[in-house]
């Protein structure tokens, strides 16, 4: 297999991607761009309390200003209820959303919908809206929200399609609890059972373009959404169930998006224009400011787990038992299904006798969680990696040393992972190449530098998964056009991940074509085959895997009808991506002329559709080791040094891999040492803009180092796996175990800012 | 969400003044702050045609227009050889170039933020503003005067020989700060100002003890810092963190002064 | 207001709101490229040239403009397309969504600084922000263009 890796044409090729040179050089390519200058502005009102119930909205005021068209309140809107969260039907997530609620249950809440011709008319009528609120008890502790008297979602009308565990009535969004082997046994055996809890905050996905959606109704009076989305047929069913509406009447689409990273997995934007353009027949459109964005989007589940990891005395790792409470705020979304992966997606790292994994979701009176890469396995790694790295220091051993002896590795069944087998797995290799690129066994575990400044390295590995198992559906048409050139359909979005070029180089393989040669189109409700679009780690994966098959089947049209026109035997005559050609006479017939025949007196398709779903959602793996100075007077942490190796099956454009994980490696670090959402006493949160919710700067850490150790996935298209999220899971763990290693402090709370540090240090002398 | 019905350039700086008596009138100076806020402004007023945007430097002062930006002063030669780098480090770290390209040093000053880190380092100097009513006023009683409808045309640094040192610790690296500290030494007093305290900055002095160790002084005089200042809680840090703060860098600021740190 | 600002070489006369943002104002004539990231004069996206100097669109006021200068990508074409070539062939451009913005500046920087240092660089573009590329990319393909240059001269 790994023979024919070595013999590829375009993939693993650095290929520049298809859409670079627009972006470069600032072509219109994304929402706001392109959408005509006559749209309604919409904009919400949003409640100022964490609690309460509208009374009563006076609209007098508001809507005589000039070019206000339409405000909407909870009278106005439908009352069946849905969730948000872009999902595969039935979604595991609760229906749980009005477009507009009566109720509302977090500082940010929309209270009505304003549109109009202008902002500025907009921005006025907002200002006018006076709204009379029963202010209630918010509930905004999540460690008390379980079985708690005041009730997020009381209301009869909630309900939840999937068995995931949710009462309503509980303020449980889901609950769960799975084990293999018996853990309260195993770990009785244990020479050394440590419990310790650890706290990750909630993050956002803070991509660089705001959410924002386009709405108009089309020729044939149906509602068209252009969107800055990752799933543009998840949007078209959230519309209809919002709005009421038959599914036949919505066609969705997306431009260029500027970044997503899971949070453009849920609708954030698109019901409140899709509703006036629905009501009012005319074009609108919703953009929001970077406020609304911090404040009223879709997280990182904050959540809280513990530990329980028990081991001889020699190091083999025996038990891990694992509870994780799990913070999805005021709605639902994505609430059931990312606490899964703080289990599934750390556990199996390691091979254990035992295993217990119990969760609870609850609802608070904050902004709703959601989908941001890593979803869930972030939190849950950092938890496990981090009781592992605690682990070693209690027995005394080297934390890469405990890693050699209890990883996974390829052929092993991983019980936590739905018992899976490991078909590719190069973690091994993984580990052995970031101990050498940090230089470890110089560097372990620290350098005094003086001044109160303190050298150490930190290690830890992560896995994720590609696509969601039976469930997730990938699909790629392809087709023959003139000149024999081809177009390739997709319903995955690239949202500046390089997907379209990422397929398109798998097609051109298969096709034995230039890249170039392949046009990309995609995503759009109408014209693109079915995919549930690109999350959970699926595109390169799935998506990739049916444009593969796609492209194999098309290789056999293209020599039926080469064939037809020489009036050969298919079966004897062969393509090589510029001809079809009978080895036996020399007789050939070019593409060029294969494509003017597919539109000339012919009966033979040359258009295609293949569908994928996977039985397996095959783990890539990753080790990270990182090299920080902290300063032990201030508490600042640097990091100077990250080195990370990536196995991700093989990397389809090993450029766009290496970036990839370069910037979700630098995300992470940004979760690890200063990003956090933070709420007032009353509930508002505090974060609402890119000064008070500071970003990683590229003056805030050193230099990321990235390379791959490639494991051969066999059911991958080419033998890839996914990269996309994983990437994140590393620099809570490594940068908390190079904190400890200089500083004797384990800081169990996300982020670890340099007051923690301070203070934990001044604890420990006292 | 900030409105603005009238925009004005002033001509002369009485006309500015003019203007600015009007409570629902405005002067902007980079407009970074004001543009966060949520305001209904009647006439803004523009002071960038009244060449309040030079840098002189004089035999016993330099002078500094409202209008001159954080990058100018950032960049200049004469005030950065004079305050060896202190200036450039004050702001440096203030999000990006094209941020320190529109803010003005006028703006930071007449807001008198918390967290300010030009106010922190023209205190350490000897400095003064030039108000147009109010005349020339010290810097630190500047500092402490209730906003008013005045203009505040330049800043004055009175040249003398002086040692000086800028430093701040900031949880990120283009954040503000969580304590801000500039110090000088003027024969043996040394002027110490703590700024971000959240509080906006204010000044100790405290006299050199030629006879202690420089590290044992150093410590001596973060830990007395530390103790003539109130510190404060915000998002950002703890009043106990920044007091510890204060004391660490009051003492790194004296020993970098002296070329031990 | 009537004001006359000389965008991208061409000079443009219009009556505008007295609060009429720069960044309004230069998508208004066609300047696409000129990005709102955030409100805060955080994120650099917004980032343009005014009588050469990179300034921050979105916390300006267009009146300010007056008179002035004002250079977007839309105007740089030729510069874009050959440093952005040097992203591009490092996949770094990723969303894109940043890529104007951040060029602009390194354009900027690349007329004040002959040969930046990597701190230089780092410190020089700090307020561009980027949420895809972690910034390791950029400063690869800021290596490669300034390694070609120094070739080429």
């Amino acid at each position: 297999m790994k023979d024919t890796v070595k013999n590829l044409k375009t993939v693993t090729k650095p290929i520049m991607k298809k859409d670079a040179m627009s972006l470069v050089t600032g072509k219109p390519v994304y929402m706001d761009d392109v959408v005509p200058d006559n749209c309604l502005i919409v904009k919400v009102l949003r409640s100022q309390h964490a609690n309460a119930m509208v009374e009563e909205v006076n609209k007098k005021a508001a809507s005589m200003v000039p070019g206000v068209v339409g405000i909407y309140t909870w009278e106005d809107v439908p009352q069946e209820r849905f969730t948000m969260a872009g999902q595969t039907y039935p979604e595991p997530s609760p229906y749980d959303r009005l477009i507009l609620d009566k109720h509302v249950r977090y500082v940010g809440d929309p209270v009505a919908i304003v549109a109009g011709e202008n902002e500025k008319a907009v921005d006025k009528a907002l200002k006018l809206l006076k709204v009379k609120y029963e202010v209630l008890e918010p509930l905004l502790d999540f460690r008390k929200a379980k079985d708690n008297e005041i009730l997020v979602h009381p209301e009869d009308n909630w309900k939840s399609l999937c068995p995931v565990g949710a009462d309503n009535k509980r303020n449980l969004c889901a609950s769960e609890k799975t084990s293999h082997g018996d853990v309260e046994k195993v770990l009785s055996e244990c020479d050394v059972v440590l419990e310790r809890t650890y706290h990750t905050k909630a993050n956002q996905q803070a991509m660089m373009e705001t959410f924002r959606t386009y709405c108009y109704m089309d020729t044939y009076g149906r509602l068209n959404i252009l969107s800055s989305t990752q799933i543009v047929f998840h949007v078209r069913r959230i519309v209809s169930n919002a709005l009421g509406i038959p599914k036949s009447k919505i066609r969705v689409s997306k431009p260029r998006i500027g970044g997503g990273f899971g949070a453009k997995q849920t609708v954030v934007a698109e019901v409140f224009p899709a509703f006036v353009t629905w009501v009012t027949g005319r074009p609108s459109k919703m953009i929001f400011t970077r406020e609304e964005s911090q404040i009223a989007s879709t997280p990182r589940h904050e959540m809280e787990m513990t530990v329980r990891i028990g081991a001889n005395k020699d190091g083999k790792i025996r038990a891990i038992d694992l509870y994780t409470l799990s913070n999805t705020g005021a709605y639902g979304e994505h609430g059931p299904t990312t606490v899964g992966l703080s289990g599934h997606k750390s556990i199996p790292l390691y091979n254990v006798e035992a295993f217990r994994f119990d969760y609870d979701v609850v609802y608070t009176n904050v902004m709703s969680a959601g989908a941001y890469r890593g979803y869930g396995a972030t939190q849950g790694i950092f938890a496990l990696e981090t009781a592992v790295n605690e682990l070693a220091a209690k027995l005394n051993i080297d934390p890469m040393k405990i890693r050699e002896m209890n990883m996974v590795h390829e052929g092993d069944i991983m019980y936590a992972y739905y018992g899976e087998k490991s078909n590719s797995c190069a973690l091994d290799r993984c580990l052995a190449r970031v101990k050498e690129m940090i230089d470890w066994d110089n560097k372990y575990p620290c350098r005094d530098m003086g001044n109160g400044k303190v050298r150490s390295v930190g290690v830890a590995m992560a896995m994720q998964g590609s696509s969601i198992s039976n469930l997730d559906v990938g699909s790629a048409t392809l087709k023959v056009n003139d000149d024999g050139f081809y177009t390739l359909i997709i319903g995955a979005a690239d949202m500046g991940t390089g997907c379209d070029t990422i397929l398109a180089q798998i097609a051109a393989e298969v096709l034995e074509c230039d890249v170039d040669n392949i046009a990309v189109l995609g995503a759009d409700t109408d014209a693109s085959p079915y995919d549930s679009g690109s999350y959970a780690s699926s595109t390169t994966y799935l998506t990739g895997k049916a444009t593969y098959d796609a492209a194999m089947k098309l290789r056999e049209k293209i020599i039926e009808l080469g064939a037809e026109m020489m009036g050969e035997d298919k079966e004897k005559c062969e393509f090589d991506g510029s001809k079809v050609f009978y080895p036996e006479s020399g007789k050939d017939v070019s593409m060029v002329d294969i494509g003017t025949k597919s539109m000339l007196n012919n009966n033979i398709t040359m258009e295609l559709t293949e569908s994928c779903s996977s039985p397996v959602s095959p783990p890539p793996f990753m080790a990270a080791a990182v090299e920080v100075e902290v300063d032990k007077e201030t508490g600042t942490v640097d990091v100077l040094d990250y080195a990370a190796v990536v196995d991700c099956g093989t990397p389809i454009n090993e450029n766009l891999a290496r970036v990839q994980t370069e910037g979700g490696i630098g995300q992470g670090i940004g979760m690890a040492l200063f990003e956090e959402v933070q709420y007032t006493e009353e509930g508002r949160m505090m974060n609402n803009s890119f000064m008070q919710y500071k970003l990683p700067a590229r003056v805030d850490y050193g230099k990321i180092r990235v390379e791959f150790e490639s494991s051969y996935e066999p059911t991958g298209p080419y033998g890839a796996k996914s990269i996309g999220e994983i990437v994140i899971d590393t620099p809570c763990p490594a940068i908390t175990d190079a904190v400890y290693n200089a500083t004797g402090l384990f800081i169990r709370e996300m982020p670890i800012t340099p007051e923690k540090i301070v203070m934990g240090l001044i604890e420990n002398e006292n | 969400m900030l409105t603005i019905k009238e925009y004005v350039k002033a001509a002369t700086i009485d006309e500015a003044y003019d203007l600015n008596q009007k409570k629902t009138n405005c002067i902007c100076g980079g407009m970074i702050w004001l543009k966060m806020q949520r305001k209904n402004v009647q006439t803004i007023i523009d002071l960038s045609g009244l060449g309040l945007d030079k840098i002189e430097e004089r035999e016993d002062e330099f002078e500094i227009g409202a209008m001159v930006t954080l990058r100018d002063i950032e960049e200049n030669k004469a005030l950065n050889d004079y305050t060896n780098g202190a200036v450039k480090e004050s702001v440096r770290h203030i999000v990006g170039v094209q941020f320190r390209n529109v803010a003005t040093v006028g703006g930071s000053i007449f807001g008198r933020f918390g967290f300010s880190d030009v106010l922190t380092m023209f205190i350490a100097l000897d400095s003064y503003v030039k108000l147009y009513k109010g005349g020339i006023v010290s810097l630190e009683e500047f500092a402490k005067m209730p906003k008013d409808r005045d203009i505040l045309m330049s800043i004055i640094v009175k040249k003398q020989p002086l040692k000086c040192v800028y430093m701040s610790q900031r949880n990120t690296k283009t954040d503000f700060p969580v304590i801000a500290c500039g110090l000088s030494l003027v024969g043996d007093t040394y002027k110490i100002v703590l700024g971000a305290r959240p509080a906006k900055a204010a000044a100790i002095t405290y006299k050199k003890d030629e006879s202690m160790d420089i590290k044992e002084f150093a410590e001596k005089m973060g830990e007395a810092a530390a103790e003539s200042f109130d510190f404060n809680t915000n998002m950002r840090a703890s009043a106990e963190y920044r007091k510890h703060l204060a004391k660490v860098i009051v003492k790194r600021a004296c020993l970098k002064m002296e070329g031990v740190y | 207001m009537i004001i006359t600002v000389n965008i991208n070489g061409k000079n443009v006369t219009e009556d505008i709101e007295a609060d009429l943002i720069l960044l309004d104002f230069l998508r208004k004539h066609g300047c696409y490229s000129v990005k709102r990231g955030c409100e805060t004069s955080n994120c650099g996206l917004c980032t343009v040239l005014m009588d050469e100097k990179p300034v921050l669109s979105c916390s300006m006021l267009a009146a300010k403009a007056d008179g002035k200068n004002i250079m977007t990508l839309e105007g740089l074409q030729k510069e874009a397309e050959e440093f952005g070539t040097f992203v591009a062939n490092q996949g770094a451009e990723q969303c894109g969504f940043c890529n104007p913005g951040f060029i602009m500046n390194v354009i900027a920087m690349f007329r004040e600084y002959e040969n930046p240092t990597d701190e230089e660089i780092k410190e020089y573009l700090a307020g561009n922000l980027c949420r895809c590329s972690g910034y390791e990319g950029q400063m690869r393909a800021i290596k490669k263009f300034m390694a070609e240059r120094k070739g080429a001269k």
